[in-house]
């Protein structure tokens, strides 16, 4: 799939995800209920702004020490065994685990969820060699099920369908023929996977951490799928972003700790699973052969830059259930895997500046995002900057302010609208702000409010925005 | 085998604008003194079961209190409870410490159990044998009371399925075994790697059965592991 999917603009992405009444309340209830879980996790654990203080400062050290820290972690897998492919590109990733894949003549491959196989189309490149790859995750069983239907949340990626859909899907594709019950809908999956697990000749998992002092790889989940994954099959390929990856195990505890809490609002999931190596001598499940590929795929040209505190980023997701903006188009709407406030910082980074050149316009700059993430990525402050880099790098109109402006009908038809943003003041929106966010805005501005939370113009672009263009004599 | 490390590592170094780390890098110290200490320190045993009890409520576990001397019949009352026939169990040598010998027969079950214990040299069998278990048994090795979980080390006779591929999950928790939090077991882990000891191929922090909240947000239990879990604590000191 790529960190991209379809090939809709934004403004139609966004189009069809404020049309979908289900996708919008069902993004929102999911949304309010891990917000409110991890809220009252943070304050269950007490100190919340020391914790935050220490995950940033773990996260930033290990980017900093990067390197180094990447070379004690393939030292060690070696020592114990493992393989370790230090992967640039994306289709280097791919051509080596298909080349993994091919030597054990291997045709049945179980997944558990992971982002960055997904950013480097994994599944694509399997399949065409013949495999059968299945995901075995619950939300990302449903949508590979329904049609490779694309993820709308980074920890829930299903969680804009409802459970007449899913059983729907069930029925076309699998023949299913029981109720809309999740708890049968589940029974039923469990007993569609288990032979897969057990027959399965390669694991794929990602991974939330790697620890360099003893090469283990961590995988948080609260299926256990990631369990079954790692220890019945006879190969495991973990695949990781070069980020991923702290100092030792107390390191780990912390980051762990910080993730469970921020993703789903529990102390610890179900299963956190610790892996170092292959199977040890004398084990009788586990892997016999383990290899870890190590991704760069464009994130070593954020080191260095002013973006770099992006990837502290642990992928809670928590970014994504405060913010409004996503609340009004859902995760699908951006276009990328990653959605939410992070996936507007990141894609552009990561998918190209020109595909989500658009993206950081996807935001109220409220900063509740900033607020909420647990090791403390500034995200509002890198969505302005990547605001002003578009501004000042394209002479003309950049192609994402195009396509805002169309999209929300704003300017075309209206140039009454169009000397409104000129003459936007702060005093003239006061009646409609609430913490320093436009709500409801009045008359002309209505379309664009009632999709988005409009930043007063204090605190935006908005009316520079305008401004500029005013200035440049520009017609939409 | 280690493929494309050196470029790899070179590009990274370059774009943090520095040359490649070659001494070993200092951990910063003042990670020492963390937030996460001061979780539950100095509580007492008692106190850290109390709150390991609530904590496995929370997550849909059951929790059961035992001396050792009443073990047996409490962890054979669990069993039933789920209708158990078939056991299999992990090769702990602390399940003949807690006198569960007679209960893990695998010959003449007195109690019309058909247990397995898991036995590397019988290999895949140990496999089949666990899918098949209405019941897995393993002993805790470290337990943490704030997450409500048990944390299983794999090797020899400890399979990972045990504790994963049947309906149903229970964990014998020793009362010693009890620490506040994680904090504490990766630290006694990190001691193990400091000392040159290996580590064992799989560590696993286990709180409540699989679950999953994937279709409306529902939790569901038992998606892929086991749909049921029971801590049962024994008093051991
Ligand atoms: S940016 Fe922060 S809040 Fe968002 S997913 Fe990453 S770590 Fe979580």
């Amino acid at each position: 799939m790529g960190i991209q999917f379809g090939d809709v603009v934004f403004y139609r992405r966004v189009d069809k995800g404020i049309r979908d009444q289900f996708m919008r309340s069902a993004v929102r209830a999911a949304q309010e209920r891990m917000r409110t879980s991890r809220l009252r996790a943070a304050e269950e654990l007490g100190d919340w702004e020391e914790w935050r203080r220490l995950g940033e400062e773990i996260r930033r050290h290990t980017l900093e020490h990067l390197d180094y820290y990447l070379e004690q972690l393939s030292d060690r897998v070696h020592a114990l065994g493992g393989h370790v492919f230090f992967a640039q590109t994306a289709e280097e990733a791919t051509s080596y685990i298909r080349d993994v894949v091919q030597k054990r003549d291997a045709r049945r491959i179980v997944k558990s969820k992971s982002m960055v196989t997904e950013e480097i189309s994994l599944n694509d490149v399997l399949e065409a060699i013949g495999c059968r790859v299945v995901e075995t995750d619950l939300g990302e069983y449903i949508l590979q099920v329904d049609d490779h239907d694309p993820p709308s949340h980074i920890v829930g990626p299903s969680v804009h369908k409802d459970r007449e859909r899913i059983r729907r899907v069930f029925a076309e594709k699998l023949g299913y023929t029981g109720s809309a019950e999740p708890e049968e809908m589940t029974a039923f999956v469990r007993q569609q996977l288990r032979p897969d697990f057990l027959t399965a000749e390669v694991g794929i998992t990602g991974c939330n951490f790697a620890v360099a002092e003893s090469g283990t790889v961590c995988l948080v989940t609260n299926e256990g799928n990631g369990r079954l994954v790692t220890s019945l099959p006879p190969v495991h390929i973990a695949v990781m972003g070069m980020e991923r990856i702290v100092p030792t195990w107390e390191e780990l505890e912390v980051m762990v700790g910080l993730l469970c809490r921020s993703a789903v609002g529990q102390k610890l999931t179900s299963y956190i699973n610790c892996l170092t190596g292959p199977k040890a001598a004398g084990d009788v499940d586990g892997p016999e052969e383990f290899h870890l590929v190590i991704i760069d795929n464009g994130r070593s040209d954020i080191l260095g830059t002013e973006f770099q505190s992006v990837l502290q980023c642990i992928r809670c997701g928590a970014c994504l259930n405060v913010c409004p903006v996503y609340r009004h188009i859902g995760g699908q709407a951006y276009g990328s895997i990653y959605s939410g406030p992070i996936g507007a910082v990141l894609s552009p980074l990561l998918g190209g500046e020109d595909l989500y050149r658009e993206l950081p316009y996807a935001s109220s700059l409220c900063a509740a995002c900033t607020e909420a993430c647990p090791v403390n990525i500034p995200l509002h402050d890198l969505l302005i900057r990547h605001r002003q880099k578009t501004a000042e790098e394209k002479r003309q109109s950049p192609l994402g302010e195009r396509l805002a402006m169309k999209a929300f009908g704003m300017v075309a038809e209206s140039p009454r609208l169009y000397r409104w943003g000129t003459k936007l003041a702060r005093t003239a929106l006061l009646p409609w702000e609430e913490d320093g966010v436009i709500r409801q805005g009045p008359g002309p501005l209505q379309p664009w409010t009632s999709i988005r939370d409009l930043p007063s113009p204090e605190r935006e672009t908005f009316r520079e925005w305008f401004e500029n263009r005013r200035k440049r004599g520009e017609r939409p | 085998m280690i493929y494309n490390r050196e470029a790899f590592l070179e590009r990274i170094a370059r774009k943090l604008g520095r040359p490649r780390i070659s001494e070993p890098v200092k951990r910063p110290s003042h990670w020492k003194h963390g937030p996460q200490w001061r979780t539950l320190a100095g509580a007492t045993p008692e106190e850290l079961l109390s709150v390991f009890e609530r904590q496995c409520r929370m997550i849909h576990t059951d929790v059961r209190r035992t001396e050792s001397s009443s073990l047996p019949d409490v962890l054979l009352e669990t069993i039933r409870s789920y209708d158990g026939k078939s056991v299999i169990c992990s090769d702990d040598p602390r399940f003949a410490e807690f006198g569960l010998s007679s209960l893990f027969a695998t010959q003449d079950n007195p109690y019309g159990l058909d247990v397995h214990i898991w036995n590397p040299e019988k290999g895949k069998i140990n496999i089949e044998r666990a899918e098949q278990a209405d019941v897995g048994i393993a002993i805790s090795d470290i337990t943490l009371a704030e997450s409500g979980t048990v944390v299983l080390m794999s090797g020899g006779g400890k399979g990972r399925s045990v504790s994963l591929l049947p309906r149903y999950f229970i964990a014998i928790v020793p009362l010693s075994t009890l620490v506040p939090r994680m904090t504490q077991a990766a630290r006694m882990i990190r001691e193990r790697i400091e000392r040159g000891e290996a580590i064992p191929s799989s560590v696993n922090f286990i709180s409540g059965p699989s679950n999953s909240a994937d279709i409306e947000m529902n939790l569901v239990v038992g998606v892929h592991g086991p749909v049921k879990a029971t801590c049962i604590v024994v008093t051991d000191r």
